[in-house]
């Protein structure tokens, strides 16, 4: 019977079904500080044992100061608990922890990915909303909640009710300063927050066939904005390539084992999909949002649309923005570049190429947070730290950051940033911040131009 | 945990869209290590001023919504984040239903895996609801919502309907199948 990737991948981990529901194997289970404290205590108040220690890895991401001086003594009495208790509960159950002082820390999103944990064929999970980054590298990803980290600590297992599937196909060639920021973007400005909803969506398409992994993993990671917990990529020649070598990626014979199990993984037939959508970036314009969710975003050359709901009304009075006016109005002030959605070293090279012998402009600071300490080496060896030092700006240890605000990084109340982060609620960079999502590319050239401009 | 099967209360109204849980429950409030203690920090942004007294039109802070168990919304509730706090702000602050148009899936779980219940109704059935402005009766067990002459039937996933009904563990309900569990990983090796 023909099958999609999704389908193929979800059959062959399902347990048991009970009426709508499915009893689903997990291969791998990330967790970082805010979302599992609740968890293990559940497990030690029922006297339960974390069930594969093995299969379960840890991170410290989104409390943790990113000044290096800041990191050895947390001032924040109550992050460095949650921090503390992170590392004594992975002591207690026996789970191997990327804690602060780790070459392989970063964000949860990052490491996976990096360190060969996250492969094709798996199921993955997290506490953690933006878990379908993993999904672009063929695997079953998804955000779950604190109950469902504890159903999978006890029991390696959870019910989901299985999603509808929806294929997005993404056609052309993009012009060189698009990215996949832009195109996850547009597909929301278009589509809706919620137009995947109780879907999985599969990203297809000969612009998906080119893409590089990193930029796929760019894509996946803001399904979630779309309504979609999954978004998935057919494995290819480019996904092996970047897997093979990695950490915990198998090696010699065991890739080659690894290589043949994972063949039969693609959609037989795109008809198979509940649903399709479709884009064509061949003429897409670099991507802006003006309001306070993701599909409130624009065109950098169109005017800010009417207002046609009481949200819209809101949005706009929030923002302190008006209808008519256009990106390059915006009186930005701040750069962040970095989050789990643009955080790579890829991200980091189309930023320093931007930045390359320019300073920034004087109305602005700009501040560089790498996704991971192997980005911050990679980025250190290949002289984009220099580049972005000399042209003024801070850079930063990896960890969330200003793309959540939950440690010191915040943006100051009515400030606009642009942010190649995912998210621009109200709120999300610090109390009555003004959160611009855009791609590394923009965000550089926003620095360089001092406005929302390609100069 | 306890089991749910009637809720009887009057509504309070936030019918507003995209409703995410930034706006339900703020970082700052996401340091604690305990499932407990989120009463205060629901709906935070829009609940107090800049000098954190509360709004005094909105309608948590209300008066005439003292108590009420139910909280009707929008479409797509509980958007963004994962963080379960939000499920459990809004069972601390006491809402043990809240009547949307549509939910984020994982806040749907959420909700769900505390033993709260995420209806599902259509804009004019919540408007109505809205408008008749008494108690209503949400009725797990015979799948209706009941507010004066105003009947409605929801749908909700058989086995959820089961688990609220029944006031299942999560872990012990999964544990039942641990030999299927062994057999998956005896069959996919390591």
């Amino acid at each position: 019977m023909q099958k999609t990737l999704f389908d193929k991948i979800w059959e062959k981990h399902v347990i048991v079904t009970k009426d709508d529901k499915d009893l689903l194997y997990i291969d791998l289970h990330l967790i970082h500080e805010v979302t599992s404290p609740q968890a293990f205590e559940g497990l030690r108040l029922k006297n339960r044992k974390l069930r594969r220690p093995d299969r379960t890895f840890a991170t410290m991401d989104h409390n943790t100061p990113t000044i290096a001086a800041h990191r050895a003594e947390i001032t924040d009495q109550l992050s460095a608990e949650q921090l503390n208790s992170l590392a004594a509960n992975c002591a207690e159950f026996g789970v191997t922890l990327f804690d602060m002082d780790s070459e392989y820390n970063g964000i949860v999103h990052m490491i996976g990915p990096e360190l060969g944990l996250s492969l094709p064929g798996k199921t993955i999970v997290c506490g953690d909303s933006h878990t379908a980054t993993h999904g672009a590298l063929g695997a079953l990803a998804f955000g779950i909640g604190t109950s469902e980290v504890e159903d999978v600590f006890a029991t390696q297992c959870m019910w989901q009710t299985k999603p509808k599937t929806m294929g997005v196909k993404i056609t052309g060639k993009p012009a060189e300063n698009i990215f996949a920021k832009d195109i996850i973007l547009k597909l929301i400005a278009e589509n809706g927050v919620s137009f995947g909803t109780g879907y999985a969506i599969e990203y297809y398409g000969d612009t998906i066939e080119n893409m590089p992994v990193e930029e796929r993993l760019s894509l996946c990671n803001m399904s979630i904005e779309g309504g979609a917990k999954f978004g998935i990529i057919k494995p290819d020649q480019k996904t092996l390539d970047y897997i093979e070598g990695r950490l915990y990626t198998p090696k010699g014979e065991e890739f080659e084992k690894f290589k043949a199990s994972i063949s039969d993984l693609y959609t037989d037939d795109e008809s198979l999909f509940d649903k399709i959508i479709t884009l064509d970036v061949t003429d897409l314009k670099p991507q802006v949002s003006y309001g306070t969710n993701p599909a409130m975003t624009v065109d950098i050359d169109q005017a800010f649309p009417e207002i046609k709901s009481p949200e819209d009304q809101t949005a706009y009075q929030y923002m302190g923005l008006k209808p008519g006016m256009k990106a390059a109005d915006i009186p930005v002030e701040f750069v962040f570049i970095g989050s789990c959605t643009n955080g790579r070293i890829t991200d980091l090279r189309i930023a320093a190429k931007v930045m390359e012998d320019k300073t920034i402009a004087d109305n602005i600071t700009c501040v560089v947070v790498p996704g991971s300490m192997q980005v911050l080496k990679q980025a250190e060896q290949e002289g984009l730290v220099d580049i972005f030092e000399r042209a003024g700006c801070e850079m930063r240890m990896p960890g969330c950051s200003y793309c959540l605000a939950m440690n010191e990084d915040r943006i100051a109340p009515e400030t606009h940033c642009a942010s190649t982060s995912n998210r621009n609620f109200e709120g999300r960079q610090g109390d009555r911040s003004r959160t611009h999502l855009m791609s590394p590319y923009l965000a550089a050239k926003t620095a360089i131009e001092g406005r929302i401009s390609l100069g | 945990m306890d089991k749910l099967d009637i809720v009887k209360s009057r509504a309070t109204v936030i019918f507003k869209d995209n409703i995410d849980t930034d706006i339900l429950i703020p970082k700052n409030y996401l340091k604690s290590t305990k499932r407990t203690g989120f009463a205060d920090a629901l709906f935070a942004p829009w609940r107090y001023d800049e000098t954190g007294q509360p709004v005094e039109d909105f309608p948590l802070n209300q008066e005439v919504n003292k108590g009420n168990q139910i909280l009707i919304a929008g479409e797509n509730f509980g958007c963004g984040s994962s963080r379960e706090h939000a499920a459990w702000a809004l069972q601390d602050f006491g809402f043990k239903v809240v009547i949307a148009g549509s939910y984020s899936p994982i806040f749907y779980m959420n909700y769900l895996n505390n033993l709260k219940l995420p209806l599902v109704l259509g804009r004019a059935e919540r408007e109505a609801l809205i408008d008749a402005n008494t108690e209503i009766t949400v009725n797990l067990i015979d799948k209706t919502v009941r507010s004066g002459d105003l009947c409605f039937a929801f749908e909700i996933e058989n086995v959820y309907r089961e688990k609220l009904l029944k006031g299942q563990d999560g872990v012990e309900e999964i544990l039942q199948y641990i030999d299927l569990i062994e057999e998956h990983e005896k069959k996919y090796g390591k």
